[in-house]
């Protein structure tokens, strides 16, 4: 088999070997099912639920990619600014610090005071949580600009503005698309807490009707959901990041 | 009138406890002239680069280009670097447009003569050998490729002087001997004003009208060396008895002051 090949099935098999796993392990040890369920029996109400999970599942992910498009503008601006400007880091950073401190959790119920039961808390926590690897990310692209390129730079007598478009964010790309990749993830965790917490549509309340009625099968049926979605996301935005940076991938691909 | 002219220049960096780099340097660059500066690690030699493209104020002396004093980045001056800061997502030909794209000097009216920018950048990247890849990214270039387009892009905007820090420092013998004719040609071709930092002695005689030894820090100049061989230079130059002679005068020089 070749190296290529052995690699793409490399998360498949792992990902089998896990399923199998949990599998086995329920079944030797008998957990009981509202316990553990195991993943075939997980599986049954995918099939039972198919409408109310689509439903759900559907709505969850307009809440989550809302909240990471809010936090993909936000975070380049922030990030430019904080990246592009001493000042604007000394202000800022330790702001941001304190702030992707707090846990997500005990800000919505603020945000249901503010904006009621709904999406709009869910769209709001996704931002929150998901935005600060962005700034960061970008930040860093553009502040670490090697000190003999910025000499070179600095030497022509060239305006900020210029600096910032021509080698500032094009430099910022790869570090920005890498952390895409971390923030749709976590954006997820955002929606569904909220949703857990406040919503009364969304995979996360689905599970929390569930599990108070003791549908343990249900609730399993809507992590693996939440995980797919997750995979999902990341998948496609690692493929945008070598679409859009494939210079930083040098070696690894050759450029189209 | 001088060119470039360095009068008792110190150079201190952070406050008043911090590193003092340069002390009484003096130097005085003719235009046209292929100056080199040689001396131990750590001296101040990248210091008065810094000093002449005016990235760094002195500290004392005076410091002065055209008769003025240096006081921030200068127009037409041009540096490249020992280790190649092409950007990686522009193509060959991108990179050595560059400087003309942000300068002072040239970006307002970068789009409207892109034309005329392009065929001088081309007429360089054909001096060095790299007219065919223009279009590749500098990662699908050798070492050495990378550094001839540095040596290009620098020169795009046509500056008076050309500052040059260890700019072969990072490459192979074979290759770096290549390239001093590469740049002698582009020397000759163009009489820009060259101050080359180096730690190759036979670079520095190579390519050098006039050498400089610098003492240890604080540097100031301690040594100079007329190289009177004629051009152009070729390899055969290297082994010609003259040649040899300036290597290990120098040479003395430098470990003298290394001792002193
Ligand atoms: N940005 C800086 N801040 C503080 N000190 C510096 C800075 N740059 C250089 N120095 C100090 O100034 C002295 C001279 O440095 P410089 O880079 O000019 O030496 P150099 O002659 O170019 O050495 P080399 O041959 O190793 O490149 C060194 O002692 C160095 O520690
Ligand atoms: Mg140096």
């Amino acid at each position: 088999m070749s190296e290529t090949r052995r690699l793409r099935l490399a998360p498949w098999l792992a990902t089998l070997a896990l399923v199998a796993v949990w599998e086995i392990g329920c079944r030797v040890f008998a957990v009981e099912e509202f316990l553990l369920p195991t993943p075939s029996a997980s599986l049954a109400p995918l099939w039972e639920y198919a409408g109310a999970i689509w439903h759900n599942a559907v709505f969850t992910l307009w809440v989550t990619l809302l909240g990471f498009a809010l936090a993909v503008v936000f975070g380049l601006l922030l990030g430019v600014a904080t990246g592009a400007s001493r000042l604007a880091y000394a202000a800022l950073y330790p702001m941001l610090i304190g702030f992707n401190s707090i846990p997500k959790v005990a800000i919505v119920p603020i945000l249901v005071i503010w904006s009621g039961i709904g999406a709009v808390p869910g769209v709001l926590t996704a931002f929150l949580i998901s935005f600060f690897p962005i700034v960061v990310n970008v930040a860093t692209g553009i502040a670490t600009l090697e000190p003999e390129l910025e000499d070179v730079l600095r030497s022509l007598g060239p305006r900020r503005r210029d600096i910032l478009l021509k080698v500032g964010l094009p430099r910022a790309m790869p570090y920005f698309f890498a952390s895409l990749k971390v923030a749709v993830t976590l954006a997820f965790v955002g929606s569904v807490i909220s949703e857990t917490i406040a919503g009364n549509r969304g995979i996360g309340y689905l599970m929390v009707q569930a599990s108070s009625s003791f549908r343990t099968l249900l609730v399993f049926a809507g992590l693996l959901t939440v995980a797919a979605m997750g995979i999902g996301m990341y998948a496609l935005f690692a493929w945008l990041e070598q679409r859009m940076t494939g210079w930083a991938f040098r070696g690894q691909q050759p450029i189209g | 009138m001088a060119l470039i002219e360095a009068e008792r220049v110190a150079l201190r960096y952070g406050g008043p406890a911090g590193t003092l780099a340069l002390e009484d340097f003096s130097l005085t660059v003719e235009p046209g002239e292929f100056v080199a500066l040689v001396g131990p690690s750590g001296c101040g030699k990248s210091s008065f680069l810094k000093v002449v493209s005016g990235l760094h104020p002195v500290s004392a002396g005076s410091a002065r280009l055209h008769d003025a004093p240096i006081a921030g980045p200068q127009h037409g001056i041009g540096m490249a670097f020992q280790n190649a800061t092409l950007l990686p997502w522009r193509t060959t030909l991108e990179n050595v447009l560059l400087p003309l794209e942000v300068s002072r000097d040239h970006r307002a009216t970068f789009r409207r003569k892109r034309a005329e920018h392009e065929a001088r950048a081309m007429a360089l990247l054909r001096t060095v050998g790299l007219a065919e890849f223009r279009d590749h990214a500098p990662f699908q270039l050798s070492g050495g490729m990378q550094q001839r387009a540095n040596l290009c892009r620098p020169l795009v905007h046509e500056p008076e002087i050309l500052l040059l820090d260890e700019p072969f420092a990072a490459l192979d013998a074979f290759t770096r001997e290549e390239l001093w004719g590469v740049l002698q040609d582009l020397w000759t071709q163009r009489r820009f004003t060259v101050l080359l930092v180096t730690h190759d002695l036979r670079e520095a005689v190579f390519l050098a009208d006039r050498i400089h030894a610098v003492s240890r820090r604080p540097g100031r100049i301690v040594k100079t060396r007329a190289v009177d061989l004629p051009r152009p230079r070729t390899l055969a130059t290297t082994f010609e008895p003259a040649f040899v002679d300036i290597v290990h005068e120098l040479r003395d020089e430098i470990s003298r002051v290394r001792q002193a």
